[in-house]
């Protein structure tokens, strides 16, 4: 088994639609203004939970350039995609604080949204509970919301956390986030002659496809050329898609468009919902883990499951004999919870990484040399061997690099110009896998070769990516190939997910390229063409396949003040071979910064009275600004993983957060002594600590 | 009883009368009435610097600037900078650096470095311009801290601040 020869690939070819980008050329689902178009503005409830017993439109309906309300009572009937966030104006239940309960049309955005809050919709009115509580009444899901088992059980954890010479105990939290791509959703919709054109904000045309072809009934062309950002919410459609195509329902032959307003953003599209997790590690004198418990309890939304698979990595971290995961959701009268950068291992790795670093203390010793000790020579709870796996020279590499070893390792020993310096490490894994579905298409012509395939560049670089790709495995100069991407008029494409596109839409396009070469040579006439779908990998089962990385921060807290900066974060990431180096820095880097704005700004607050997100805008929600972000460094080590597949990469858009908010938390108690367990990480945490 | 208003504008060059209702803010006007959509929405609130335009030469937040207010005005958004064909040296230098990832942000980013190079070079200081009196030198905390209003949630943060500086200093 090797991975195929690179010309092209690990080379920094630049962005292919860089040009449209920077001069704001490039189309966004929200940019079309096709005549007579016609703005969707939304009627949201009002409560949590209740039923609506009338809606009076006619002060709406009255306003000056308003060409439709659209109620319940009105609206066209939806086949069943079975995903109740689809049930869009299909009865009288509300399940949720803005939820969509009517929406407008109207010729321009100002007499729309006027007409909107003219709209009376009376609500009977029934109790609701918003506010995540971790003691309250949980159940056991079938599922995560990976699909992963929610339970997993490996010897006996509790009887041997009872015999364990050293054992840390602790909980962790971390808050609801919301995603907040740049580019809010957006859908303009179109009926013609009883077909369905759709610009949509997405991650995945083609799954937009069969979701509206399932809901209509219809024919449907889903386009998307370009996406300002998805980071998982752009996934699955929301409600918001489904009313506008509702509403475009009822007006055939015009453009309707919604484009979401930010604050809808925190809505209607998804987040990461609040975990707690219970942490028990325990070990033999010497550092090697007895055991490893993770016990989470999260919240879910009542109307619709998903559970965040926080203990998932915890499955193949370390080594250790008795092994315990599990996961309970508490269910909320909320919008659903969905797939948000790294779903799991984002907030897991808090948990997991901080106890960690709490063991090292406890031991007294490093935590690079305690991480190490307890690298697993295969899977630990299915046993099977690592296609590669790079995560103790990360640490090793990584702590060179970062000059680990120039820093004693005692608590509260830096304080610079009124600042305590600490530094701190998190490690992380996320899975390396390829998704089914992708058909590539290429055909020879005008002297170039065109490679066609539903793919979604949401900012990561796919269409660059596949491009090097293509020239790799067909063997010629990137000049020579154009991708085409972001629509379903391609070949079907699987979604941009589970930092699984580039690996599963690449598959595909080698083994295009390998029938067309072995169909038509290297010489290829006008027209020649082949085809292939994704190719089953055939070691899926025989390896466990995925990226690591151990993520440095250094940290600094002001003494007086309890405020926190973190001036350097240095990734190193062992994901197979990068593909394009320029590219790859940024992803990675862009990730690093998620994890810091996890660390310290991102939180969503619900008033439990009212069900919504109290600070539901940029100005309240804080996502990592510029001055935030100081000295941030992404480097890989050389791994060649001949199992993932031929290009032997890993994905690399969610690794990068995974294991900095760790990192950062573990760099402020060396450089304070305060142990923070829930993030953000706020100056109030140091203030109250005593300790300053 | 809508009213609308007559106005005239000069967008990347180029004129344009019309009439606006006068609720609509610059950004709308470029977008849905002109159909210019270079300048991006991301939140509509000024809180994210993407609609942020070039408005008679300085950096302004085309969602909270309202049309009819800016009748004769001339606006440049990211597609406007180039001159004879050439690229603006903060475009050029946002191409080369990968400043830029799902693009959305960009443009706004794009306008605001121009716009913050040119204060700076007026002697506008920052909240981290540690001598008020001395020229302004455009280092990398300055830089991020001038150009802390343009978020952008695909992180391209050190890679603008390069750009930024590449393009300030040549
Ligand atoms: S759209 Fe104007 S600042 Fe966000
Ligand atoms: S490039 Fe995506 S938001 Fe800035």
């Amino acid at each position: 088994m090797t991975t195929m020869d690179a010309r092209s690939m690990g080379t920094s070819v630049r962005r292919i639609e860089g040009p449209d980008k920077v001069t704001g050329t490039a189309a966004y689902a929200g940019d079309t203004v096709a005549a007579g178009t016609l703005v969707l503005h939304p009627v949201q409830a009002t409560v949590a939970r209740g039923e609506i017993t009338a809606i009076d439109t006619s002060a709406a309906e009255a306003v000056p350039g308003v060409v439709a309300v659209l109620t319940h009572r009105d609206a066209p009937r939806l086949g069943d995609t079975g995903d109740p966030e689809h049930r869009v104006l299909q009865g009288t239940t509300i399940h949720h604080r803005g939820q969509f309960v009517a929406a407008v049309l109207a010729e321009h955005a100002e007499a729309a949204a006027e007409a909107a809050r003219l709209v009376v919709v009376s609500v009977d009115e029934a109790p609701s509970t918003t506010g995540f509580d971790p003691d309250a009444e949980a159940y056991t899901p079938a599922a995560l919301g990976n699909g992963q088992q929610a339970d997993t059980l490996v010897g006996d954890p509790d009887a041997a956390l009872a015999a364990a010479p050293v054992v840390v105990r602790a909980s962790y939290s971390t808050p609801m986030e919301h995603h907040n791509p740049m580019e809010p959703h957006a859908t303009t919709a179109t009926w013609i002659d009883g077909r369905l054109e759709v610009r949509e904000a997405s991650q995945g045309a083609e799954l937009a496809r069969q979701t509206l072809a399932t809901l209509f009934d219809a024919e449907v062309t889903v386009r998307s050329p370009h996406v300002g950002g998805g980071f998982g919410t752009k996934g699955f459609l929301h409600a918001g898609t489904v009313l506008t195509v509702l509403a475009a329902r009822t007006v055939p032959g015009r453009p309707v468009r919604f484009a979401l307003g930010r604050r809808q953003m925190f809505e209607t599209v998804g987040y990461r919902p609040a975990t707690v997790q219970h942490m028990a590690l325990g070990a033999a004198a010497d550092g090697r883990l007895e055991v490893v418990a993770h016990d989470v309890v999260g919240a879910t939304a009542r109307y619709k499951e998903f559970v965040e698979p926080a203990g998932g990595s915890t499955r193949s971290m370390y080594a250790a004999p008795h092994r315990r995961t599990s996961h309970r959701a508490v269910p909320l009268d909320l919008d659903a919870p969905t797939y948000m950068r790294a779903p799991g291992e984002a907030p897991g790795s808090f948990g997991l990484e901080c106890a960690v670093d709490e063991l090292a203390v406890a031991l007294d010793l490093d935590p690079i040399e305690l991480r190490v000790r307890n690298e697993p020579d295969v899977h630990p709870e299915n046993g099977l061997p690592f296609s590669s796996r790079g995560l103790v020279e990360c640490l090793r590499t990584g702590a060179e690099r970062f000059g680990w070893s120039s820093w004693d390792r005692a608590p509260r020993r830096r304080l610079v110009d009124g600042w305590w310096h600490g530094v701190g490490v998190g490690c992380g894994t996320f899975p390396a896998f390829r998704m089914p579905g992708s058909t590539a298409e290429i055909t020879f012509t005008g002297g170039r070769y065109v490679v066609a395939i539903g793919a979604a560049d949401i900012g990561q670089g796919a269409r660059t990516v596949l491009t090097q790709i293509a020239a790799d495995a067909l063997g010629v100069d990137v000049d020579s190939i154009a991708v085409e991407i972001g629509s379903t008029q391609v070949p079907v494409g699987s979604i941009a997910g589970g930092s699984a596109g580039t690996a599963s839409w690449g598959s595909t396009v080698v083994e295009a390229a390998d029938r067309f070469r072995d169909k038509y040579g290297d010489a290829p006439d006008e027209g020649d063409h082949a085809d292939a779908a994704t190719p089953d990998n055939p070691w899926a089962e025989e390896y466990a396949m995925a990226a690591y990385c151990a993520q440095f921060a250094e940290v600094a807290v002001h003494a007086d003040t309890g405020e926190i900066r973190v001036p350097r974060l240095l990734g190193m990431f062992g994901v197979g071979r990068i593909l394009n180096p320029t590219l790859g820095r940024s992803q990675l880097q862009g990730g690093m910064v998620w994890g810091l704005s996890m660390a310290l700004h991102e939180e969503s607050v619900v008033d439990p009275r009212f069900g919504e997100v109290i600070n539901h805008d940029l100005a309240g929600y804080h996502v990592a600004a510029n001055a935030d972000v100081r000295v941030v460094e992404a480097e890989w080590i050389d791994e060649d993983d001949a199992y993932v597949n031929p290009m032997g990469a890993k994905g690399i858009g969610e690794i990068g957060i995974v294991g900095v908010a760790a990192a950062i938390a573990n760099a402020a108690y060396h450089a304070t002594g305060v142990r923070v367990r829930s993030l953000p990480i706020t100056c109030d945490d140091f203030l109250t600590s005593g300790l300053l | 009883m809508t009213t609308t208003i007559p106005m005239s504008i000069t967008v990347d060059g180029e004129r344009h009368d019309l009439d606006v209702d006068p609720r609509t803010t610059l950004l709308d006007a470029l977008r849905e009435r002109l159909g210019i959509t270079t300048t991006k929405k991301g939140c509509d609130h000024g809180q994210c610097g993407a609609c942020t335009v070039l408005l008679d030469g300085r950096r302004v937040l085309s969602c909270l600037t309202l049309a009819v207010a800016k009748d004769g005005a001339h606006v440049v958004t990211a597609d406007g900078l180039a001159t004879d064909g050439e690229l603006h040296p903060v475009t050029e230098a946002f191409l080369a650096n990968d400043a830029y990832q799902c693009g959305y942000c960009t443009p706004g980013q794009i306008c605001s470095a121009v716009g913050a190079i040119d204060e700076a070079r007026r002697g506008m200081p920052s909240a981290v311009t540690a001598d008020l009196a001395a020229d302004v030198t455009l280092d990398r905390s300055e830089i991020a801290e001038r150009m802390s209003g343009n978020l952008c949630r695909c992180a391209a943060y050190v890679n603008i601040v390069s750009a930024v500086e590449e393009a300030a200093h040549r």
